[in-house]
C-alpha cells in the first residue's frame, strides 16, 4: 500500500518573532535540487519582511541580552540538541541542493551541531575572559564588560549551507544580540529547517528571524536600516560589501566578513565594550 | 575687603616658540611643496603664534612613503626595544611637561591648570603604559601572533591636543605601526614640539610624522592608497564620510566621535560631590569635550535643590586667563566654535528653556562663553539632542529609574554617562541598562591610560587605552 | 525652607536619627578631591598679604600642654597681643586658648598688658577624651567660665557617637550649652581623626549645631589625622547647608596640624569657596594652632621686605 502514498511535503515559510508567516508580498520563488529538478517555493522576503523581522529581533533584544549568560548558553545547548533530532532531514536537504553525498552532508550536520556545543559554552566565558579590571591611578575601581551590540544582521556564506550558516548565527546569539538572517538565495532549505528546531528550542520569539529571498534586494535595506546595530556580511559579495558599508555609515554600523569558522572573536565582533568607574571610598 | 585672588600667571618664558613650523616628515622639519602656511593664534587674545606649514596631497605622499620606510625598521626591531623608544618619548615627556603645559594652554586657550594636572601628566602617562606593552602583544587577547597593520594614519582633534596625539601615537607604536598624523588646525604647536621630542629620543626616521593642515589635508590622508589603517577622533559627521570613503578599501577604521552624556542624579547622590561632578562634567575644558555630561537628569523632588547648589556652585567659576593658576574656565578654541556654541544656546532660548549663566566678566579679546545651563529643557529640544561642544548644559528631570534610562538611551550617541547614587545596586542597575561605552559612577570624566575609552552606537568604533585600545591596533585572526 | 535649630530634633534618638537621615551622603573620594583641587590655589602678592593678616587674626594661639606653666601661658599672651614687636601693623590674634587650670592666669595677664579685648578659651568637658562623668564635665566648664574663659571648646563623647548612642550626645552639648548662656560661646570639639568617615563628620557636625554649637572645631590635637582639608570642606559644607536650613551661621575652627601659611591660607580658600565670603572673619572662622603663628609672620616679613627671613627673626613665643 506504501507505494500509493502520497508525501505531505513542507511548505518553506520565513520565521519572524516565534512564528512562521509567508512573505508579506505573497512572492515565492522557486528553488531546485542539484540537478534542476523543482523543491520547494520558498517565501521571497521583501523590504517590509526585513522591517517587521527588525521589530520582532529588537522586541526580544532586552530579554535575551539581559537573560543570564549561564541560560543563554543553555539554549544555545539546547538548539544542537533539537538539530540532533533532525539530522536526516538536514542531510536530505543537502545532498538535494549541494549534490554532495550523505556521509559528506553528515559531516556538515554534525559539525554545525559540534559548533553550537562550542558557542554555548562561550556564553557564560566571553566576559571573563575578554573583559577586564583596569589598573587605573587615582582611588577608583574601573573594570570593562564586553555587552551584546543590538540587533544583527546575518548575510551567511551560501556553502556549507547549514554549517556557514551556524557559523555566523551562534556567535551572534552567544554575544547575547538578537539576529535577522537572511538565508542563503540558492540553499535555503537548512535555514528554514533550522527555524523550525530554533522555534522548538525554547529560544524565545524574535531572538532569531530567518527570512528567505534574494540577499541582493535585502542588502541595500538592511545597510541602511538605522535599527540594525551590526552586519555579518561573510555571504556578500566584495561590490556588496562595500555598498553595504557605505550606507551602514548613516548609524555607523559595525560590519564584518569573517575568515575563521570558530572563534571568540566573531562573538566579540558584534559586542560593545562597556568601562565603569567608582571610586573606592569609605 | 574681600579675598580677591590677585594674578598669578605661569610663566611664558619656558616655551619658545618659532615663527614657522614645518612638516615633520621622516624625521626632519621639511617645507610644504607648495610653500603654503597657515597661522595659529591664541584664543584667548587672538594673537598669532606661528606660521604652520599646509600639507597637500604631495606632501602626504612624502609622509606615507616615509611611514612605509620607517615600517621596515620599525616592524622588524625586537618588541622590547620598540618599547625602550616609547618609554624615552615618555619621559621627555615628563622632562619638558612645563614647557608643553604652558604651550598648549597658549594654542588651545584650556587653563593651565588643566594642562599641567591632567593632559600633559596623562599623556606621558600614556606611553608609558603602551611602552610596556610592546613585548606582550601575543596576551593582547587578538590571538596568537597579532600583526601591525602597516601605516597608520591618525587624524585628531583640537580639544586635547597633545593628549589626544599621545592616546593615538602610543598604541600604534606599541604594536609595530608607523604613523602619520594630522593635528587639528587651530592647534598644532604641541604636536610639532612632540616632534622634536621624538628627534630627541632619537626614533627612527619615519615611524612618526607629523602633517599639519585642515580638512583637505585630512581627506588626503584617509584617501591615500598607502594608508593601512585610519585612526580618527572628531565629529560624527567627519567620521561617517570617513567611513564611506575607506568603504571597500580594506583599511582598517577606528572613530571616536560624539556624544550627548546623560549625567544621571537620583535623590540619595551625595549632593555636594555630584554638585563637583556635574561641574567637572560639563565646565572641564569649556565643555569641549565628546564625553561631556550634557545632559543632566536629575530625579525631579531634588531637582530644585540640586540647581540652588549649582547656581552657587557655578558662582565661583573663575573664567579669564587660561595661563593664570587660578582659572578654571578659559577661552573657546576659535571663532566658529564660539559661534556653534552661542547659536546652539539661542536655540534653547528660543525653543522655551530658561538660561541660567554665572555671572563672569567676559575678556575683551579672545573668545569666551560663560557657563551656562538650561531648565524647562525635554528631549524635544535641539539643545537635549545636539553635541554643542561647549560649556551648555541642559537640565531634564526624570521620575523613576525606569524614565532615567530611557530617557538617557534615547540618543543616537552612546559614548558616556554618569549616574550619583548611594545605593550599589542600583549603580550596577543603571550601568547595566546605560547604552554607553564609559561610565562613571560617583565620578565624572576620568581617564587613564589602563582604562577603554569609546563608544556604542553612532559614537565610535573600537576602543582606546586599556587592552581593548590595543587590540585596534592589530590584526588578529577572526 | 528657615526653621529654628531646635526645632530640628526634639533631642529623642528616635528624632536625631530621623533628622540625620535626611543629610546627605559624602563621597569621600569626590570630597578628596575638591579639597586637593582648592589646595591647587595659588595666592600671590596683594591676595597673600590680605590672607596672612586675616589668619592671624584668626590663630586660637594654643597650649595645651602638661607642661604648661604660669610663664608659658604670659608668654604667648604676650605674643598674642603683638605677634611680630617689630611691626605694630600686625594685628593680634584670635584667642588664648589653655586647659581650664590656666584660664585665670591668661586672662589676668591679657588684662593687664594691653589684651583686653583677646578672648581667653578653654578647653573643657575632660579634655581631650571627654571620659569622665556629666558631673565633671559640669564642674570643668563652670570653672572656666568663673575664671574668665569666654569661649569654652568641649569634646563631644565619640564613644557613645560610634555605638549609637546620640542622645547622649545631644543632651551633653544642649547641657553645656547651657552652662555657657550668655557667658561663653560654645567650640565642639568632633575629633574627626577618631570619627574617620566623612559621614560621620557631616552628621556629627550637624548634631553639635542642632544641639547649640556656636563653632565646630574638628579636632583636640591629640588625634592624628587631624584638620585634613577635605575633613574642613566637609564641615564647611554642613555650616553653609544650615545656615540655608536655619538662616544662623555657624563657625569652623579646624585645631591640630596647620602648622605652615601655605596650609592656612589653603584654609581660608576652603572656607571662601565652600562657606563663601561671610565665614572669613574670626567670628566665624579660627584656627587652632601654635608653630603657625611664626611662619605666617616670616611670610609677612618677606612679602614686607622682598627677601627671605629666618627663624631668628621672629619671636620665640
Amino acid at each position: 500500500m506504501s507505494d500509493s502514498r502520497i508525501d505531505v511535503k513542507k511548505t518553506y515559510k520565513l520565521f519572524i518573532g516565534g512564528a512562521f508567516p509567508r512573505s508579506e508580498s505573497g512572492r515565492t520563488y522557486e528553488v531546485k535540487d542539484s540537478k534542476g529538478n523543482f523543491i520547494a517555493n520558498p517565501s521571497l522576503a521583501s523590504r517590509k519582511d526585513l522591517r517587521d523581522a527588525v521589530v520582532a529581533a529588537r522586541g526580544a533584544h532586552g530579554g535575551w541580552s539581559g537573560a543570564t549568560a549561564f541560560n543563554r548558553g543553555q539554549i544555545l545547548y539546547r538548539i544542537a540538541e533539537m538539530m540532533e533530532g533532525r539530522t536526516a532531514q538536514f542531510v536530505d536537504e543537502i545532498v538535494a541542493l549541494e549534490g554532495v553525498t550523505p556521509s559528506v552532508a553528515k559531516k556538515q550536520v554534525e559539525e554545525a551541531i559540534d559548533l553550537w556545543v562550542w558557542y554555548s559554552g562561550w556564553c557564560d566565558k566571553i566576559g571573563s575572559i575578554y573583559g577586564s579590571t583596569n589598573a587605573v591611578s587615582g582611588s577608583f575601581y574601573n573594570f570593562t564588560i564586553p555587552e551584546a551590540l543590538g540587533v544583527v544582521t546575518v548575510f551567511a556564506p551560501a556553502k556549507p549551507s547549514l554549517l556557514g550558516l551556524v557559523q555566523s548565527l551562534a556567535p551572534v546569539l552567544a554575544g547575547g544580540n538578537t539576529a535577522i538572517v537572511i538565508a542563503s538565495e540558492k540553499y535555503p532549505l537548512g535555514a528554514i529547517t533550522l527555524s523550525e528546531a530554533l522555534g522548538t528550542s525554547d529560544l524565545p520569539g524574535g531572538v532569531v528571524n530567518i527570512l528567505t529571498g534574494s540577499p541582493a534586494e535585502l542588502a541595500p535595506w538592511a545597510s541602511s536600516h538605522m535599527d540594525i546595530d551590526g552586519i555579518d556580511a561573510s555571504g556578500l559579495s566584495t561590490a556588496q560589501e562595500k555598498d553595504l558599508r557605505i550606507a551602514g555609515a548613516d548609524n555607523l554600523k559595525r560590519i564584518f566578513r569573517f575568515k575563521e569558522a570558530k572563534s571568540p572573536q566573531r562573538v566579540l565582533s558584534f559586542m560593545e565594550n562597556k568601562t565603569v568607574w567608582h571610586p573606592i571610598g569609605v | 575687603m574681600t579675598f580677591e585672588y590677585s594674578g598669578a600667571p605661569e610663566s611664558k618664558a619656558i616655551v619658545t616658540i618659532d615663527p614657522l613650523y614645518k612638516l615633520f616628515i621622516g624625521g626632519k622639519f621639511v617645507a610644504p611643496k607648495s610653500g603654503k602656511t597657515f597661522t595659529t593664534i591664541n584664543p584667548a587674545t587672538e594673537e598669532v603664534l606661528a606660521k604652520i606649514a599646509y600639507a597637500e596631497k604631495s606632501d602626504i605622499d612624502k609622509a606615507v612613503k616615509a611611514a612605509q620606510d620607517g615600517l621596515k625598521v620599525w616592524s622588524k626591531m625586537a618588541p622590547a626595544e620598540r618599547g625602550k623608544y616609547l618609554y624615552r618619548i615618555a619621559r621627555i615627556m615628563q622632562e619638558r611637561a612645563r614647557e608643553f603645559a604652558v604651550l598648549e594652554t597658549m594654542d588651545n586657550g584650556k587653563p593651565i591648570r588643566e594642562t599641567r594636572d591632567i593632559d600633559i601628566p596623562l599623556s606621558a602617562a600614556h606611553f608609558f603604559y603602551h611602552a610596556g606593552w610592546a613585548d606582550k602583544l601575543e596576551h593582547a587577547g587578538v590571538g596568537e601572533n597579532p600583526k601591525p597593520y602597516g601605516v597608520v594614519g591618525q587624524i585628531i582633534p583640537w580639544n586635547f591636543p597633545l593628549l589626544m596625539l599621545a592616546w593615538k601615537v602610543a598604541p600604534a607604536l606599541a604594536t609595530g605601526n608607523t604613523v602619520v598624523l594630522k593635528p587639528a588646525e587651530t592647534t598644532p604647536l604641541t604636536a610639532l614640539l612632540f616632534a622634536q621630542v621624538c628627534q630627541q629620543a632619537e626614533l627612527p626616521a619615519g615611524v612618526v610624522n607629523i602633517v599639519t593642515g585642515d580638512g583637505a589635508t585630512g581627506a588626503a590622508l584617509v584617501n591615500h592608497p598607502g594608508i593601512n589603517k585610519i585612526a580618527f577622533t572628531g565629529s560624527t559627521d567627519v567620521g561617517k564620510l570617513i567611513a564611506r570613503s575607506v568603504a571597500g578599501t580594506g583599511k582598517g577604521l577606528t572613530l571616536e566621535l560624539g556624544g550627548k552624556g546623560a549625567n544621571i542624579v537620583f535623590e540619595d547622590a551625595p549632593i555636594d560631590e555630584t554638585v563637583e561632578g556635574i561641574i567637572n562634567g560639563i565646565f572641564f575644558n569649556q565643555g569641549h569635550v565628546c564625553c561631556a555630561g550634557s545632559r543632566l537628569l536629575v530625579q525631579e523632588n531634588i531637582q530644585e535643590e540640586l540647581l540652588e547648589k549649582l547656581k552657587r556652585r557655578m558662582s565661583q567659576i573663575r573664567l579669564g586667563d587660561p595661563l593664570d593658576k587660578n582659572t578654571d574656565i578659559g577661552a573657546i578654541n576659535s571663532r566658529e566654535q564660539l559661534e556653534k556654541i552661542t547659536e546652539l544656546a539661542i536655540s534653547g532660548d528660543t525653543e522655551g528653556a530658561e538660561r541660567f549663566s554665572a555671572a563672569c566678566t567676559i575678556p575683551a579679546k579672545g573668545f569666551w562663553y560663560p557657563p551656562t545651563f538650561f531648565t524647562g529643557v525635554t528631549q524635544a529640544h535641539r539643545i537635549a539632542r545636539e553635541e554643542i561642544f561647549g560649556p551648555v548644559l541642559s537640565v531634564i528631570s526624570f521620575r523613576t529609574p525606569q524614565e532615567a534610562i530611557e530617557k538617557a538611551n534615547n540618543t543616537p550617541y552612546g559614548l558616556s554617562a554618569g549616574v550619583w547614587t548611594d545605593k550599589g545596586s542600583r549603580i550596577l542597575w543603571t550601568a547595566k541598562h546605560l547604552k554607553a561605552g564609559v561610565i562613571w559612577a560617583n565620578t565624572f570624566n576620568k581617564f587613564d591610560p589602563a582604562s577603554p575609552f569609546g563608544g556604542y552606537k553612532e559614537s565610535g568604533w573600537g576602543r582606546e587605552g586599556g587592552r581593548h585600545g590595543l587590540a585596534a591596533y592589530l590584526k588578529g585572526a577572526k | 525652607m528657615v526653621t529654628t535649630a531646635a526645632a530640628l530634633t526634639d533631642g529623642s534618638l528616635a528624632s536625631i536619627k530621623g533628622f540625620l537621615k535626611t543629610l546627605s551622603p559624602v563621597d569621600q573620594v569626590g570630597a578628596d578631591a575638591r579639597a586637593a583641587m582648592l589646595a591647587t590655589r595659588s595666592i600671590k602678592t596683594a591676595s597673600k598679604k590680605w590672607a596672612i593678616d586675616m589668619a592671624i587674626s584668626m590663630i586660637d594661639l594654643t597650649t595645651l600642654e602638661g607642661a604648661d606653666t604660669d610663664g608659658k601661658v604670659k608668654a604667648i599672651c604676650n605674643k598674642a597681643i603683638r605677634p611680630d614687636p617689630t611691626d605694630p601693623t600686625v594685628p593680634h590674634v584670635g584667642a588664648i586658648c589653655v586647659y581650664n587650670d590656666m584660664v585665670a592666669t591668661a586672662r589676668k595677664h591679657l588684662d593687664e598688658s594691653g589684651g583686653g579685648d583677646i578672648p581667653v578659651a578653654a578647653v573643657s568637658t575632660a579634655f581631650p577624651s571627654g571620659r569622665a562623668s556629666l558631673e565633671v564635665k559640669e564642674r570643668d566648664t563652670k570653672d572656666a567660665i568663673a575664671d574668665g574663659a569666654t569661649e569654652i571648646d568641649m569634646v563631644i563623647d565619640r564613644g557613645a557617637f560610634l555605638s549609637g548612642d546620640l542622645e547622649k550626645v545631644y543632651s551633653e552639648i544642649v547641657y553645656i550649652k547651657s552652662l555657657c548662656g550668655d557667658k561663653a560661646h560654645l567650640k565642639v570639639i568632633l575629633e574627626t581623626g577618631e570619627l574617620v568617615t566623612y559621614d560621620n563628620v557631616r552628621k556629627a557636625s550637624f548634631l553639635a549645631m542642632a544641639a547649640g554649637a556656636d563653632f565646630i572645631k574638628t579636632s583636640t590635637g591629640k588625634v592624628a589625622p587631624a584638620a585634613t582639608a577635605p575633613v574642613v570642606l566637609v564641615m564647611l559644607e554642613a555650616v553653609r547647608d544650615f545656615y540655608e536650613m536655619t538662616g544662623v551661621r555657624i563657625g569652623v575652627k579646624p585645631a591640630g596640624g596647620i602648622r605652615t601659611t601655605k596650609d592656612a591660607i589653603k584654609q581660608l580658600v576652603l572656607v571662601k569657596e565652600t562657606a563663601g565670603e561671610e565665614w572669613l572673619n574670626p567670628g566665624l572662622f579660627r584656627i587652632g594652632a601654635s608653630a603657625l603663628l611664626n611662619d605666617l609672620l616670616m611670610q609677612r616679613q618677606k612679602l614686607t621686605s622682598g627677601h627671605y627671613g629666618g627663624a631668628n627673626y621672629v619671636t620665640l613665643d
